[in-house]
């Protein structure tokens, strides 16, 4: 072998992995050598770490694009705004667990580290431009996952919650390698660009089955009906700050690997794959709206609003133009806020050690903690897509995608199911408001203060300066097209 | 100023109230008296702004005027400001309004004072946006967002089925809007712009028209509220606190109606002329069905809120008759509805202040002890009426002459809506204020106070002034009018000709 044929691919574009990957590794041995006691350290740390791969990604001009070891990497718009979302996730979902975990006596220095490992799975999905890149990222991910679910290791709803998601979790990884290997075997290439050269020639029935599979694996990921069961299980059974991080970051990185192998490399066969995408989605908002009616527990009801809400951001990516891409991660950012905002409130509700996670326990909260109730009204409000409030905006990019797609049955049956969903949003206001005060609840976290601080500040003034994210949103969707 | 206008400081103004009401800290008592007197000293600085706005305002041009625009989504969907013939009185009336508003809510809330201020407040920001937004999109945001504060108000403040009402509200109207949404989405891919000047210059295909039309048209019918889809005002205003009622009939059921001439008429000419019959025909039972429907309320609200629904149905089959003389008496009949019906409701809130119930039966006999108060009573029942000499007169007997000369059958089931209005009306106000004072808790009933006094005099007054001096309103609306009558007319004979000239196809 001559030395010189190996030639060490450029790692530059992969700084934020690398930053997050080396973080990941000096803290476990910071934790394993200083013990219990590291916990608050490990967390500062690994907050730290989130902060500095945000500049690297940020650092680097928005537009450009860059793949390296061997194209399976790319670093392009659409790569830097997505991971932007889901360090941001993983940072908020860090903030959101600390005060709790303390005081729950659950906390371990392992699961600010499990949280970085998953970041670092997400980062490598949304940047992969083959197939083995985006399973890679997708088991990396789904594995930290398993684990933090069941984090609460002494009660039996956690650890149900966590089996529950690894079986279903294997199963459908299972699915999406199936569908990739039928890709591979029918075009010839696991790379995108390779498939989309493949597929201008020639497409057959097997390549539509693959996309079959890997639509289910990606559905299952994204919490999207037929594949929705566990969302509601793990929800509820998790600890709820591990709730929010599923909520958010993995949400994030679901989906831009969702736009990324359907818009990225299945561009030749957009009318085979826009029907499964319009039939999930349609499917995704009616159960959304509907089974959340009859909920009690906040989580559950959370669960189905994510379902509801994934079901509208797929709106934008069956449209599969431009602008239903731009309308894609305008919805999901978001969607981010929103979500990471309410349940900054649902965590708060807390007096000495027992949480109260059901609609009921919100009664009179406007009476006993006015600012709180205001917000998540807003919150709900804007889940609920009414302007001014930013959800309506998230709403207006992707369903003007579907029109101007020519969508028309799947616009209107989406916002007559949003009006469904407004009813339940409605009810948690209606109970803050309308009914009599519990008594009151510990003051807010300092961290989740900070969260829903920054949340809020996102969904009530959006409007005002609605430019920045529309921008941003814009660039990434063009580095697709 | 950093290039914002008069308009802007008009939607800033009543906010600016708001977060001062917020921001209030103290004990009760006084965080109460100076809630109060912030929103009434933010919704006068406003109607003393508004004056502003209109004395610069020039009353012989159709064009808008008082423009603001600023960059906001995109290029194409701006933050732009202005107003014209139609949307001047308006945003006249509803900064108008809102002061006997926080006057009529002086006292009788009492719990969460502060939250109500502010919900009224940010509830005029948005009444006024509607009438000054000149981007569609911007339109939809205003159209909405008054939901939130309205949702609240009942919600809180409401009477017992408050909740139900509320929900009813919110639901109704959101599942009107959400439609006329993807319509505005459908003209932006169209046309490229949302910008409601130029597209007023914008001639869509006319199947597109169709469908646009009906989209628009769930979100007005309902809001209007126009039969059958009328159901949800009832419960809402039953439920409301007097002002919220006020507001409700004075100014949100003036949105659907605004949205007729300023989307429906103009923008889409053809399918305007293919739908009037249909917007004949449900005027037309609204008139009638609902007029019967109120003779037989026990609840004055109720009564007062069915005989709304009737009148706009004048209003709807004045808009669609597309004659001058119908267009100019919708227009008439919306604003003097709105003092009219506003003043109304405070005259109910004025009774129900002292006996807590709307019921008819539970009155009777007031003019014993309350002479002023039924003769404020007696001028808004005669203008509810249509009295000539009264503001009630003008706008009816314009929209009759217009509905003649459209279709002399409509006219003929609509006059009987006059006679049933005069039927409901009266009784109402025999039952209430005639007879002997023969209920006991009523023996000591206070005629009205100076606060109340100070309220209901200026309706009173305007009530009879546009009743025999219409013209000042008129001559707003005439320039408009006449130009979108001019456009209509090109659009139509446009497309007579185009129809024309085309085979007869087999």
């Amino acid at each position: 072998m001559n030395a010189a044929q190996v030639v060490l691919p450029a790692l530059g574009p992969a700084l934020p992995e690398l930053i997050l990957a080396v973080g990941a590794l000096v803290l476990i041995l910071y934790g394993a050598f200083k013990g219990e006691k590291s916990t608050e350290g490990v967390t500062v740390g690994t907050l730290i770490v989130l902060i500095l791969a945000l500049f690297a990604v940020v650092s680097q001009p928005l537009g450009a694009k860059v793949t390296t070891l061997n194209g399976a990497f790319i670093v392009d718009g659409f790569a830097r705004v997505m991971k932007s979302l889901v360090l941001l996730g993983s940072a908020a979902a860090l903030l959101l667990a600390r005060d709790l975990f303390e005081r729950e006596r659950i906390a371990r220095f392992e699961y600010p580290i499990l949280i970085l490992l998953s970041t670092i799975g997400m980062l490598i999905m949304v940047s992969a431009n083959d197939l083995i890149a985006l399973y890679m990222g997708l088991e990396l991910q789904s594995l930290a996952a398993y684990v933090i679910a069941s984090f609460h290791r002494d009660n039996v709803r956690s650890t149900e919650a966590g089996l529950k998601y690894f079986v279903l979790g294997a199963l459908s990884s299972g699915m999406l390698l199936y569908g990739a290997s039928l890709i591979y075997g029918f075009t010839g290439s696991v790379s995108f660009p390779g498939i989309v050269t493949a597929l201008r020639e020639t497409s057959g029935l097997g390549v539509i089955l693959g996309i079959v599979f890997v639509s289910a694996g990606v559905a299952f990921k994204l919490a999207a009906v037929p594949f929705h069961m566990w969302t509601p299980d793990v929800y509820e059974g998790a600890p709820t700050p591990v709730t929010a991080f599923f909520a958010s970051a993995p949400k994030m990185a679901a989906m831009a690997m969702a736009v990324r192998v359907f818009v990225g490399a299945f561009p030749a066969v957009t009318d085979q794959w826009q029907q499964i995408i319009v039939f999930v989605s349609i499917a995704s908002m009616a159960l959304g709206s509907f089974a959340a009616i009859g909920q009690r527990n906040l989580k559950r009801l959370m669960a189905y609003s994510s379902i509801g809400n994934v079901g509208y951001a797929l709106i934008g990516l069956a449209a599969g133009t431009e602008e239903g891409v731009r309308g894609v991660v305008i919805y999901m950012a978001i969607y981010l806020a929103m979500t990471l905002g309410a349940f900054a409130v649902i965590l708060s509700l807390r007096r000495g050690r027992q949480m109260f996670e059901t609609i009921d326990d919100l009664s009179g909260l406007s009476r006993t903690h006015p600012w709180i109730a205001f917000l998540l009204a807003m919150m709900m409000f804007s889940l609920a897509g009414i302007p001014p409030l930013a959800g309506f905006f998230a709403k207006f990019y992707v369903f003007a995608a579907a029109i101007k797609a020519g969508l028309f049955t799947l616009a209107v049956i989406g916002v007559v199911t949003s009006v469904v969903g407004a009813y339940y949003y409605l009810r948690l206001v209606k109970v803050m408001y309308f009914d009599e005060p519990q008594g009151g609840y510990e003051p807010m976290a300092p961290g989740l203060r900070i969260v829903l601080g920054l949340s809020s500040v996102v969904v009530v003034l959006f409007w005002l300066v609605p430019a920045p994210l529309v921008g941003a949103a814009g660039v990434a969707a063009r580095s697709l097209f | 100023m950093f290039g914002f206008g008069i308009l802007s400081g008009l939607l800033l103004l009543p906010l600016v109230g708001a977060g001062f009401i917020l921001t209030l800290r103290g004990d009760e008592a006084s965080v109460r008296r100076n809630a109060r007197w912030a929103a009434l000293i933010a919704t006068l600085a406003t109607f003393l702004l508004s004056l502003v706005a209109w004395a610069r305002y020039d009353t012989a041009t159709a064009a808008f005027q008082l423009v603001e625009n600023h960059a906001w989504l995109t290029e194409t969907i701006r933050f732009k400001l202005g107003v014209d013939g139609f949307s001047m009185p308006l945003v006249l009336l509803t900064t108008f309004l809102m002061p006997f508003c926080i006057g009529a809510s002086w006292l009788s809330i009492e719990h969460r004072v502060k939250e109500y201020f502010v919900a009224f407040l940010v509830l005029e920001t948005t009444m006024i946006g509607v009438f000054c937004a000149l981007d569609l999109v911007l339109f939809y945001l205003f159209f909405e967002a008054g939901l939130i504060p309205m949702f609240l108000i009942i919600g809180i403040w409401g009477g017992k089925r408050r909740i139900y009402a509320s929900f009813k509200f919110f639901l109704y109207t959101l599942l009107g809007s959400v439609l006329m949404l993807l319509a505005i989405m459908a003209m932006y891919w169209q046309a490229g712009t949302t910008d409601i000047p130029t597209l007023l210059q914008t001639r869509f295909p006319a199947h597109m028209q169709t469908w646009l039309w009906l989209a628009f048209f769930a979100s007005f019918a309902v809001k209007m509220p126009m039969w059958p889809v009328h159901t949800w005002l009832p419960d809402a205003h039953v439920e409301a606190p007097t002002a919220g009622s006020v507001i409700l009939a004075g100014i949100l059921l003036k949105m659907g109606g605004y949205g007729f001439i300023r989307v429906s008429l103009p923008m889409l000419p053809d399918a305007s002329h293919y739908f009037a019959p249909l917007v004949y025909s449900l005027s037309v039972v609204a008139i009638i069905y609902t007029s019967l429907v109120a003779l037989v309320q026990s609840d004055i609200k109720k009564l007062i809120a069915y005989s709304s629904v009737a009148h706009m149905g004048f209003v709807t089959l004045g808009l669609f008759t597309m004659t001058e003389q119908g267009i100019q008496g919708a227009l008439f009949l919306m604003i003097s509805h709105g003092i009219v019906s506003g003043a109304l409701f405070l005259c109910v809130g004025v009774v129900y202040d002292r006996m807590h119930t709307r019921e008819i039966s539970a009155y009777g006999g007031l003019v014993n002890r309350m002479p002023l108060y039924a003769v404020a009573m007696m001028v808004f029942t005669m203008a509810n009426v249509g009295l000539p000499g009264t503001s009630g007169f003008v706008g009816e007997f314009l929209a009759m002459i217009g509905a003649f000369r459209a279709n002399p059958m409509v006219s003929f089931f609509s006059v009987f809506g006059i006679i049933l209005s005069a039927a409901y009306a009266l009784w109402l106000f025999a039952r209430v204020v005639y007879g002997k004072l023969e209920k006991p808790n009523l023996q000591g009933i206070a005629d009205l106070d100076r606060r109340e006094m100070i309220i209901l005099a200026p309706l009173v007054f305007l009530t009879i002034y546009y009743g025999f001096h219409p013209s000042p309103i008129l001559d707003v609306f005439a320039p408009s009018t006449e130009a979108l009558m001019q456009g209509m007319r090109a659009a139509l004979s446009s497309t007579q000709t185009a129809a024309a000239a085309l085979p007869v196809p087999h």
